[in-house]
């Protein structure tokens, strides 16, 4: 297992080259010259030029690409066009809210869909299924910014029980109940998505867990139902479940940047939208490559998780 | 063997929901079985063997089958009226079972001697060092090697074979009263099957279990079973002792089935084969369910449905041709041979007492 991490961590990075020099391409190929955006609409050629020159951005791409990554590799990603402060303290102070919002969205939706999941498996046809399953369609379908500004509207306008948006008050202390106050309408939003598509691929996965064989053995062995469920039932659905847990991770870093902007959270989603609108390069790359970075340890971790659950998965 | 019942079956009728309608799967079953001994239900797929047993243990799926008459009397109870929790406490305790696909009746994710250690904690209150250990014990009974290693071996690890021991050995944990097989062997190679087979029988004498053991090879049936129940379209159309049934059949089904299983003591050429296939059950025909495909078909027949008429007092068979009234027919060859092969076998036994009760079957 061990030797299987390692060489998961090995291949991962030639990986990670091949992203940053894709992402560093396009970032480049992106309409707009940045110097331009940090100059006056009345800036003499000259002045554009000593800005390019400032910025390092007169060099040749590929040089420009090489530059970047010798500092990235110690973890310096420059400073952001637009601030001029450094790139990884600002990334730091964004990902924190950001993974506070989708963290609790992952877990309130997990705790929410798979007992869901389970109950409209067990109860297949029934109308407590048609429910979960009509409504889980209606969570997948409707658009965030849609059930964000009618919630919004509703709890926070006119009836006032939440704010509009942000993480904390205007000189608040920053503590637990202030932020939470914060969260429950962003994390209701971004909910809907995660508990009606993990509702589904419960259900169904159950439904198929209960057609099995060995679900008939523990019947026939008079095992309690409870019993027959968390015992033989759980582990066996655990499998497909975890690929979507893996599928979900990498959107704690990346995964709100709609909702972000509705509740003006001041996560890395808005981060992103900015650096967009700025051609803060540096900034995007960062945040790429932190997301790269995510994504293949959540799948590193689906795959480490597989072998615990699933003694017939061996890795050597 | 005594003569104690430890199961009747009573009048048994079940039907499936489907979308086309009510298909009557089973259509009035009644049996019994004593301890001790081993009933063998014969017939092909969709004849409501597999059904009527599992009804049995209570596992039919609930949403789309319907129990529509019947009791099965287990100890003075009604299995098919007592509560859930009750039925829990018979299950895996007092009727175990044995299903055709040992490949994946076992929980992959668990280990094979926890499996095997689950009914034990549930019904004999033992704990999991005491419920490991008997497991372990049981393990050797039905001959899995090196129990004390592979006990936490999971299923993947073991071979079709061995799996089927291992749920042998979770059939076996609390010495179950009845033991239910359903085509324990069909899924496995013959020389495994031989094995298991052998087992089957030793485990059962030992411990005095009664089984029953479902199959569609009369082979396995031969060499199993002191009773057989030849079951067609839902039906027990004839009941009797293995040698009644091997060698004085007295159903046309039975004899199209007997003559239609090679033997190895005449070079055949052709198979006997039974013409046709089972009816509907969607619509069950009127008169006798097999006429249709039936040579020796009396008119009655298509009319009016046989009555069970009594060869002897262990031997019964559902059809017009028992009637004192009904025209004698001459069944095929092969079941007139088997037939004399059976009065000879009968004067022998008359002739040494010794030999009674002994099952002689031919293996196919």
């Amino acid at each position: 297992m061990q030797k299987f991490i390692l060489k998961r961590l090995l291949t991962a990075i030639p990986v990670l080259l091949m992203i940053s020099i894709a992402a560093y391409m396009m970032v480049n190929l992106t309409p707009g010259n940045p110097a331009e955006l940090f100059v006056t609409p009345d800036a003499t050629p000259e002045q554009i030029a000593a800005t390019e020159r400032a910025l390092g951005l007169d060099q040749p791409v590929p040089i420009q690409y090489v530059r970047w990554l010798g500092r990235a590799l110690t973890l310096d990603f420059g400073n952001s066009f637009s601030t001029r402060y450094p790139v990884l303290p600002i990334l730091v102070s964004r990902l924190v809210p950001t993974v506070v919002l989708m963290g609790s969205t992952l877990l309130f939706s997990y705790i929410v869909a798979i007992p869901l999941g389970i109950i409209s498996a067990r109860k297949q046809g029934s109308w407590v299924d048609n429910l979960l399953t009509s409504g889980s369609f209606i969570g997948v379908s409707i658009p965030n910014f849609f059930l964000g500004l009618g919630l919004i509207y509703i709890f926070a306008v006119r009836l006032g029980w939440f704010p509009t948006g942000g993480m904390t008050e205007l000189g608040g202390d920053g503590g637990f109940f202030e932020v939470l106050r914060h969260l429950v309408l962003p994390v209701v939003v971004l909910s809907a998505f995660y508990i009606a598509n993990m509702a589904r691929y419960m259900r169904s996965t159950m439904i198929q867990v209960y057609g099995e064989n060995y679900m008939r053995t523990a019947t026939a062995k008079g095992l309690a139902t409870k019993t027959i469920l968390t015992k033989h039932g759980l582990r066996n659905a655990m499998i497909p479940v975890i690929t979507i847990i893996g599928t979900d991770l990498p959107r704690l870093v990346g995964g709100a940047i709609v909702t972000e902007q509705i509740f003006q959270w001041p996560g890395l989603g808005r981060l992103t939208i900015t650096a967009i609108q700025q051609r803060d390069y540096p900034i995007l790359m960062a945040v790429t490559m932190l997301s790269a970075v995510v994504v293949l340890v959540a799948n590193l971790l689906v795959d480490i998780t597989y072998a615990v659950v699933d003694p017939r998965i061996k890795y050597n | 063997m005594d003569n104690t019942n430890v199961l009747e079956v009573k009048d048994l009728a079940i039907s499936f929901k489907t979308f086309e309608g009510k298909v009557q799967a089973v259509r009035g079953v009644n049996f019994e079985l004593k301890k001790g001994e081993t009933l063998a239900i014969v017939g092909e797929s969709g004849s409501g063997k597999s059904v009527s047993t599992k009804a049995v243990n209570r596992l039919l799926p609930e949403k789309n089958s319907i129990i529509e008459s019947g009791q099965i009397l287990f100890e003075d109870k009604d299995l098919l009226t007592i509560s859930d929790k009750e039925m829990q406490k018979i299950r895996g305790n007092d009727i175990a079972m044995i299903f055709q696909d040992p490949m994946t009746s076992l929980n992959p994710t668990m280990q094979v001697g926890r499996q095997i250690a689950e009914p034990m904690m549930k019904h004999q209150g033992l704990t999991k060092e005491e419920s490991t250990q008997k497991a372990i014990e049981l393990m050797k009974l039905v001959g899995i090697k090196n129990p004390q290693q592979t006990h936490k071996h999971y299923p993947h690890q073991f071979s079709g074979g061995m799996r089927q021991r291992g749920m042998i050995a979770i059939s076996l944990a609390c010495e179950p009263k009845i033991l239910i097989a359903d085509e324990p062997t069909t899924a496995l190679d013959v020389t495994i099957q031989a094995q298991i087979l052998n087992l089957m029988n030793d485990l059962k004498k030992d411990l005095d279990t009664s089984i029953i053991f479902i199959t569609h090879d009369l082979g396995v049936v031969a060499q199993m079973a002191d009773r057989v129940a030849v079951m067609y379209a839902g039906q027990i159309v004839e009941i009797g002792t293995a040698d009644e049934i091997f060698y004085n059949p007295m159903h046309p089904y039975t004899w199209g089935l007997l003559a239609s299983m090679p033997t190895l003591d005449i070079h055949q050429t052709d198979l006997y084969n039974i013409p046709g296939s089972p009816p509907n059950l969607l619509h069950p025909p009127e008169g006798d369910a097999f006429a249709p495909r039936n040579e020796f078909a009396l008119a009655i027949d298509f009319e009016k449905e046989p009555e069970m008429f009594k060869v002897t007092d262990t031997h019964y068979a559902k059809t017009w041709l028992l009637h004192p009234e009904a025209p004698s027919v001459t069944p095929p060859a092969e079941v007139v041979r088997r037939k004399q092969k059976y009065e000879r076998l009968y004067a022998e036994k008359k002739n040494e007492r010794h030999v009674g009760g002994e099952v002689v079957g031919s293996r196919g």
